[in-house]
């Protein structure tokens, strides 16, 4: 039978089992949304910008490991997804990207909404495809599912031409394609492992340092039998959380620029680093030449290229993490560590993450009355609200939850104060940092989870970023919580200013009005208290809004946000403003020459 | 150190493109980079030049790899391998200098292709340094244009770098003639 491209590309979105389609319309790919008009069995989300539709696809592949799906039409249409899909692409997550293209005859010619979206986004994607003849579409369209979702995962845009979408031709979508230059390495290299395996036995302070590999690879199950195993201590990169349950007591937690003293103490003091599905990132290692001096290293990734790129490795195994987990589970024993777990646990308690109370006089879990708590005391002031308070409250009625954080210091703060028990629960853009993220990211994996509390922790200056994506919320019923840490500052550039730049806040105060003082260098009684208004904000797309300004607030705030079923929650948090992310590792320090406060090293 | 390798690819629209940019965006050093297809013409041969440290040549090597339309990656320079590279230079050549230049091509065993009233062409075939001496014997006549092709490889011996890629026999056995004599 011969059908039209459009039908092919619906009948190809069925068979891979497709259920939920991110997109915006346009021109060019009219034919194709015509041909979606009366599917039931996929629903067509309409967000209200590019960007929302890839973030979306994006949260949605991620919370669950299936593919994202998103639609666009030519020129302006696919160049707003070229953010969405770097983040993917940086943090490995499987979308497919269709976009629309002016009729072939046209390609070239400067015709009205044209772009080269396949040169724009080459090295951005895992791989992109212009589709130039109708006899290549079902290989191409099946192409994109396998690569997307398969091996080191990431986007893949297929470009469509509108002359080759409206083309009747074969129906045919192949069941299997194979890409000669294509052959992802799934198990590990025997000897390689057994190496590994001795390494690990071998070694008097092991630790592991897992990634965001682990979650994609689904080893997480695997990998806590392994720690349970060998009761080797565990830290985790910022993709990594959910790894290992955030309270056990063998998980350091994060390691690097805002990472835990315990992590960072322990990473520079391993004398083997055991890595899987890591990347070796410079916010997680720091300055090179001081990170982890004393270790062997093993690693296990998807990706060679990963492999000795940072960091010399050892013991260097390619694979995917869960395959190459279950190879190695039986060959490991545990090593003889107690007098490293001693010292680990010295580390724990000499700086833990503190929560730095107003007042001084209340500790928190994850302060048990340190002196490192006291010194603090006096930064909080009284009647303003702590963000850390806000996340651990936040942790404490919905623990469960899936978190999608914006970027900067809503995100750093979330991922040092929730304590992240379950694998693909934080939805975060690591690699690129993509303020806007969290939003349509969440609405994405609210979709995907309609059972499960989704809420996005967010700054007031990154909400900004894609807050159009209200409207998708509130149309699909999605009971996102927005937890806007307001701080009225891009908090953490406003951090490095403070930190390293004599609090020049050059462009980032957003509240900065035509009457400021000019060179403000903080804060003062002149200040608006919030600037816009997001509670009339979200009530205005239909949302709820709410606001919150003292600590006793918190928990009555989300417990009605967690009775709302139907509708978006906007709940604006405001906090004090000049609150820093603590513990950091300056820029070009080694990640154990830790800052606990302003001004002072550790 | 300056690395070749040869690579076997996708005859797909814009696979020159993705190597490229591969250099261009990751800060990688390409110094020259030829493309023809094979025999099977869904396979293009791609030879390309590069330099660097063991460290950014191991981090090409995996680049290149990963990149879907690349179905291999030879890394030629820690193999006996033969190179070669084209070049066409048009000097400057008054009549009364003519039998000089002769005598220099024909050491160089570079051919006359075209001879005008004050300059010539001529083609020769050859190592990356035997062309730049050459260039060099010719520069106090004046160099007026100078093409050439970027490096070409290939493996000695009967290997063959994939299955699907028949080399045709006559086309080997004169590289390897062109190979004895450089070296006689």
């Amino acid at each position: 039978m011969k059908i039209n491209g459009a039908e092919l590309f619906v009948k190809a979105l069925k068979a891979e089992g497709v259920r939920h389609l991110f997109g915006f319309p346009g021109g060019v790919v009219i034919p194709v949304f015509d041909a979606l008009f009366s599917e039931t069995e996929i629903q067509v989300i309409l967000t209200r910008h590019e960007q929302g539709a890839v973030h979306a696809a994006d949260g949605y592949a991620r919370s669950t490991g299936k593919t994202g799906v998103c639609l666009v039409t030519s020129g302006p249409g696919a160049t707003n997804t070229v953010t969405g899909i770097a983040t993917a692409n940086f943090d490995s997550v499987p979308i497919v990207c269709f976009t629309g293209q002016v009729s072939r005859s046209m390609i070239g010619n400067d015709a009205f909404q044209e772009a080269d979206i396949v040169g724009i986004t080459r090295p951005i994607t895992k791989h992109n495809y212009l589709v130039l003849d109708r006899k290549d579409l079902g290989r191409v369209l099946k192409e994109a599912f396998t690569i997307a979702n398969s091996g080191r995962p990431g986007p893949v845009l297929v470009d469509l031409p509108k002359d080759v979408i409206l083309e009747k031709g074969d129906d045919e979508y192949p069941a299997r394609v194979s890409i000669r230059g294509y052959n992802p390495v799934l198990k590990g290299h025997p000897n390689q492992i057994k190496k590994a395996a001795m390494e690990l036995k071998r070694a008097k302070r092991p630790l592991f340092y897992v990634g965001g590999g682990i979650h994609i690879a689904e080893a997480v199950e695997i990998f806590r039998k392994a720690v349970k195993k060998t009761k080797v201590p565990v830290v985790h990169s910022l993709m990594g959380i959910g790894a290992l349950p955030g309270d056990d007591p063998l998980c350091l937690g994060m390691l690097g620029m805002h990472g835990t003293y315990a992590a960072n103490m322990a990473v520079t003091g391993a004398d083997l680093l055991f890595g899987i599905g890591n990347r070796f990132d410079d916010r997680a290692t720091g300055e090179l030449s001081k990170f982890a001096p004393e270790a062997k290293i093993v690693h296990i990734d998807q990706d060679p290229v990963s492999i000795s790129r940072n960091v010399p490795v050892e013991v260097p195994i390619v694979g995917d993490a869960r395959l190459v987990l279950e190879q190695l589970l039986p060959l490991l024993e545990a090593p003889k560590i107690s007098d490293w777990i001693e010292q680990i646990n010295k580390w724990k308690e000499e700086h833990p993450l503190e929560v730095r109370v107003g007042g001084g006089t209340e500790a928190s879990k994850a302060n048990k009355a340190t002196a490192g708590g006291a010194r603090n005391a006096a930064r909080g002031k009284p009647g303003r609200l702590r963000p850390d308070r806000v996340i651990l409250t936040i942790c404490e009625v919905f623990p469960d939850a899936i978190i999608a954080t914006e970027v900067g210091q809503n995100q750093m703060w979330t991922s040092q104060f929730f304590t992240f028990r379950h694998p693909r629960s934080l939805l975060t853009s690591g690699g690129l940092g993509t303020m806007g993220y969290g939003f349509p990211a969440a609405i994405g994996a609210q979709f995907a989870n309609p059972d499960k509390r989704v809420i996005d922790i967010a700054g007031d200056g990154s909400i900004q970023m894609n807050i159009q994506e209200l409207a998708t919320a509130v149309h699909n019923n999605l009971p996102v919580i927005v937890a806007i840490l307001n701080n009225g500052y891009l908090g953490m550039v406003r951090q490095w200013q403070e930190l390293f730049f004599d609090k020049r806040y050059s462009s980032t105060c957003l509240m900065t009005g035509a009457d400021c003082p000019p060179q403000c260098k903080g804060p003062s009684d002149h200040c608006p208290v919030y600037l816009p208004d997001f509670v009339k904000l979200a009530e205005a797309y239909g949302a709820v809004g709410m606001r919150v300004f003292e600590e006793k607030d918190i928990k009555p705030a989300l417990t009605e946000a967690g009775r709302i079923k139907d509708r978006p929650i906007f709940i604006d948090f405001i906090v004090e403003r000049e609150f820093n992310v603590f513990p950091m590792v300056a820029p070009g320090a080694g990640i154990s020459e830790m800052m606990f406060s302003e001004g002072r090293q550790g | 150190m300056t690395h070749v390798f040869s690579m076997l690819v996708e005859n797909h629209q814009g696979v020159l493109s993705r190597i490229a940019g591969l250099f261009a965006g990751r800060g990688y050093n390409l110094e020259s980079i030829t493309a023809g297809v094979t025999t099977d013409p869904q396979i293009s041969r791609i030879t390309l030049v590069c330099k660097g440290d063991d460290n950014v040549i191991d981090q090409i090597k995996k680049q290149l790899n990963k990149l879907i339309d690349v179905i291999k990656v030879n890394d030629l320079s820690a193999l006996a391998s033969l190179n070669r590279e084209l070049a066409l230079i048009k000097v400057r050549a008054k009549p009364n200098q003519r039998g000089e230049i002769f005598q220099v091509a024909d050491v160089f065993r570079a051919r006359v292709l075209d001879v005008g009233i004050d300059s010539m062409v001529l083609e020769v075939t050859g190592s990356s340094e035997k062309i730049d001496n050459f260039a060099a014997v010719l520069q106090p006549y004046s160099i007026r244009e100078i093409a050439r092709s970027g490096l070409i490889s290939m493996e000695r011996g009967k290997k063959q770098a994939t299955e699907p890629v028949r080399q045709r026999k006559g086309a080997s056995e004169k590289l390897n003639d062109d190979f004895k004599i450089t070296i006689a």
